[in-house]
């Protein structure tokens, strides 16, 4: 009779957890379906999809697909606009680790300094980045402008007439006039990660170092600089993977010209595809983007694996 | 009197960067309020009589559907990014089941991946769903990339947030559903408020899938309708001038009403990205 209701007992216990179970499963699946149906579809399978179509020559506005497997790649491999275009992206990755962090930390350094009106000097120093960026581009295309464009009378303020010139107009200073704009833009947004990695710093570590008569800068190389180290690790993947996919600014301002001098992979990959219909070769255009821009995010987090494992 | 001397640098060192930083909006600015002839004959002066009348031309351009473009698909991605988010973080976060981590390093994965190799099939897919050319196309893509974002910071959050309350719950005989939606999900709204700025300031100025996936100018948001008024009155700089202000102002008021949060927002939501 005990025995009987023991092992009654269980099977209902047993049943309870396997009911528990399905609940749970059901709850999993319930919760998960609708971020993975849109996160699958738009981004997952567009990816696939890049690639499928890279193997084809095809216009995007008929049904003729061929199939090339991977000429298209091979084109891409000798189609100097596209090494330009790469180029250029290097370039802007290494202006925006050179400039931006080091001005974004300037600023963030100066907003713990002991001057007045700090709330002010912030509230300017990050507008740059809340403005849209078709906003800047059209802005920027009037300060650069050979006529009557800001820069130039600036320059004819200070002596330096000699210099003035159509800043995008040139394909010798296209380039560097549209990275500086893509500086101003984002060296607040590094100034906000900076600013909010020194406010975590504690107030003894200063403290104790001004006690034993360290000067400021040996305070800032000793004390502020390895503590942000991982921020600023961050702030540079951040960097690096923005340049390589930057589009905005440039199709603001110059559409890749005077003469593709100011292309990039991601402007190059728009005209391919959507002004020259070449649906099939603006695809592998843009999935090599995606392996570059993959690679080297790979690598950096092995670094970065390899840095932390060292200390 | 010595202390001041020695933060002379400091000052001048701010006051360069604040004229970097400022020199360009305060053109801008001055800029718009000025007439045409005006802004000719001395581009860079105060303007001999302010004017609003560069402000009026805007709003016979339809500025403010543009705005409400933008308003609408911002705020409706942003709601269904928190809830839907929010949900997948639910099982990430508290649940134990075999594809748990592979999951969630599959939405942290798309933090990575540049838009742009999406854009060609989601470009080809919305003509297909018959979404082409309306806002609600933008709804699909601004979701799927906001998602990562929120995944993880939803996820670490909800792991933080002690055990025994869900217990006890279980005990009154809560389901998953109340237990979400009635325990968890209140107490997520410091991340909710972290996601939604991060997520907001990126859509609302989005531009390359606003690009591709719309054409006609009445379903334009802010950024594409900036540019198309840039094109159409190139020779007006004035009114040009006017429209990027007015353009940049409503991100620039809710910055100004709401700087600690959206300073925090921003910094939490890259970090953690």
């Amino acid at each position: 009779m005990g025995e009987a209701s023991t092992q009654k007992h269980i099977s209902i216990k047993v049943q309870t957890k396997a009911a528990k179970k399905r609940k749970e499963i059901l709850a999993i699946i319930g919760f998960m379906t609708p971020a993975l149906i849109i996160y699958g579809v738009y981004v997952i399978y567009s990816i696939f999809m890049t690639f499928y179509y890279s193997l084809f020559d095809w216009s995007g506005i008929d049904n003729n697909f061929v199939f090339q497997g991977l000429e298209n790649y091979i084109t891409l491999f000798q189609d100097e606009v596209f090494w330009e275009s790469l180029g250029n992206n290097s370039l802007l990755v290494g202006a925006s680790l050179l400039t931006q962090l080091p001005l974004g930390l300037i600023m963030a350094l100066l907003l713990f300094s002991p001057i007045k009106g700090i709330r002010f000097f912030r509230s300017v120093f990050f507008m740059p980045f809340l403005m849209s960026t078709v906003a800047i581009g059209i802005l920027f295309i009037f300060i650069y402008d050979g006529n009557f464009g800001l820069l130039n009378a600036l320059l004819e303020m200070i002596g330096l007439e000699s210099l003035q010139q159509a800043w995008i107009g040139k394909e010798s200073t296209a380039i560097w006039a549209v990275i500086a704009t893509v500086c101003w833009q984002f060296a607040p947004f590094y100034m906000i990660l900076f600013r909010a990695a020194i406010v975590g710093i504690p107030e003894e570590l200063y403290e104790a170092a001004s006690i034993d008569g360290a000067t400021a800068w040996h305070r800032f190389k000793n004390i502020t600089l390895p503590l942000l180290m991982p921020i600023i690790v961050t702030s540079a993947i951040l960097s690096i993977i923005g340049s390589l996919k930057y589009f905005d600014l440039i199709y603001v301002m110059t559409m890749g010209g005077p003469n593709n001098s100011t292309e990039l992979m991601a402007t190059y990959m728009y005209k391919q595809t959507f002004t020259n219909f070449n649906m099939g070769y603006g695809s592998s255009v843009s999935f090599s983007m995606f392996i570059i821009a993959f690679i080297i995010t790979l690598f950096i987090l092995i670094g970065e694996r390899k840095r932390r494992g060292v200390e | 009197m010595i202390k001041r001397i020695k933060q002379m640098p400091l000052y001048v060192l701010a006051i360069v960067l604040l004229l970097f930083t400022g020199l360009p909006f305060f053109i801008m600015v001055n800029t718009s309020f000025k007439s045409q002839l005006n802004f000719m004959t001395s581009p860079w002066s105060l303007p001999e009589s302010f004017s609003f009348s560069n402000y009026g031309l805007l709003l016979e351009i339809d500025f403010f559907r543009y705005f409400m473009n933008s308003l609408i698909v911002s705020v409706l991605s942003v709601i269904i990014v928190i809830v839907i988010g929010a949900m997948a973080s639910y099982p990430l976060a508290r649940l134990k089941f075999k594809l748990n981590t592979p999951l969630f390093l599959l939405f942290m994965v798309g933090m990575m991946i540049p838009i742009h190799t999406t854009l060609i099939p989601i470009y080809l897919l919305t003509i297909n769903l018959g979404l082409y050319d309306t806002i609600w196309a933008l709804i699909g893509p601004y979701v799927a990339f906001a998602l990562p974002i929120a995944v993880v910071i939803f996820t670490q959050f909800m792991k933080e947030i002690p055990k025994e309350l869900e217990e006890s719950a279980k005990i009154d005989g809560c389901g998953h559903i109340r237990l979400f939606w009635n325990i968890l999900f209140p107490l997520l709204t410091p991340a909710v408020a972290t996601v939604a700025i991060y997520n907001f300031i990126h859509i609302w100025n989005e531009f390359i899938f606003a690009l591709v996936l719309t054409n006609s100018s009445d379903v334009a948001t802010l950024p594409l309708g900036l540019r198309e008024f840039y094109g159409e009155f190139t020779i007006n700089v004035p009114a040009i001038m006017a429209a990027l202000t007015l353009g940049s102002l409503p991100l620039l008021l809710v910055y100004f009403v709401a700087q600690e949060k959206i300073v925090k927002g921003l910094a939490a939501g890259s970090v953690k990205g």
